[in-house]
């Protein structure tokens, strides 16, 4: 199982992302901004960091960039598709997921460790958690409030799509405390904590990040 | 040679933090006129000539794609002389 990690210029956790691929057992695949080729591969990660040094706003540069036209187009088709925290951004300013990141209501940048809620388990992935189950991993940026209007937080909670919420305290003026959200279909998933940091109790907060990484292995087998 | 400007604003229901901050660091200063300050970005576009309404059309059609999001702002085009 091949799953691609775009390197866009300013992109950080690509390394930690291809990482916590290989943990979960399958095989990660470098894809260039630049390039208009997804390398044949099953599923695609947009990873965090400052894409375009989040110039104009956040990953509203990125978001033209040439590999993001086969990949909207493999996306809407339904291959499995995971954007975390700059990706996430970068998912939003392409119309793939609905609503905006904003800066943070308190204007600082977060990094910390961040506990969460799964609340949506048949997504391409989040199957490896249950239903409610609490996680641990990093948060860490400075637009990171999830913002829409009032008509798609309503649809978004109709329909169930938010998979994530963060537990305690809003940590960064998220409408109702969201921290993940997918598509209809739910191979898109857009992801502002980072679970790539928390595949192994050694380096990280939990080991509890490794379940998105099996989660789309199991979901390409089926 | 002509301006054609774009300012972007957060839409007014959208929280801005930032613009909060400022209203916050103008008292500090001794300035006690502000009820309320929004932070928004100004594009200044040069172009050859005057501005047809094609290529006016075509700065708003950027506006909306590249410039602005949608979802969170709101923007306006004017030509400066």
């Amino acid at each position: 199982m091949k799953i691609g990690v775009v390197t866009f210029p300013g992109t950080l956790d690509d390394r930690d992302a291809a990482r916590a691929v290989r943990y979960a057992g399958g095989e990660a695949v470098s894809l260039w901004h630049d390039d208009a080729d997804l390398k044949g591969v099953d599923a695609v990660i947009l990873p965090g960091g400052f894409s375009y040094g989040d110039y104009l706003r956040c990953g509203a540069i990125s978001r033209f960039s040439p590999v993001m036209e086969p990949l909207i187009a493999a996306a809407q088709g339904g291959m499995p598709l995971l954007g975390i925290c700059n990706g996430f951004q970068v998912l939003a300013e392409a119309h793939l997921l609905p609503g905006a990141l904003t800066r943070n209501h308190e204007l600082h940048f977060l990094c910390r460790d961040q506990k969460l809620t799964i609340e949506k388990t048949d997504t391409a992935w989040t199957s490896s958690f249950s239903k409610g189950q609490e996680i641990l991993i990093p948060l860490k940026n400075g637009e990171g409030a999830y913002m829409c209007d009032d008509q798609t937080l309503a649809m978004l909670e109709g329909e169930g799509r938010i998979i994530a919420r963060y537990v305690g305290e809003n940590p960064n003026g998220s409408r109702n405390l969201i921290a993940g959200i997918t598509n209809e279909r739910g191979n898109i998933v857009g992801l502002m904590p980072h679970p790539e940091h928390a595949i192994d109790s050694l380096t990280g907060p939990s080991a509890d990040g490794i379940g998105f990484f099996t989660s789309v292995l199991k979901a390409m087998v089926k | 040679m002509a301006k054609i400007v774009v300012d972007v604003m957060l839409k007014p229901e959208i929280l801005d933090p930032q613009g909060k901050a400022v209203a916050a660091a103008l008292p500090r200063l001794g300035f006690s006129f502000a009820t309320d300050v929004r932070q928004g970005k100004r594009f200044e576009i040069t172009i050859d000539g005057e501005p047809t309404a094609a290529q006016l059309a075509e700065v708003e059609t950027a506006a909306e794609k590249l410039l602005s999001n949608p979802v969170i702002e709101n923007f306006t085009v004017r030509v400066e002389k």
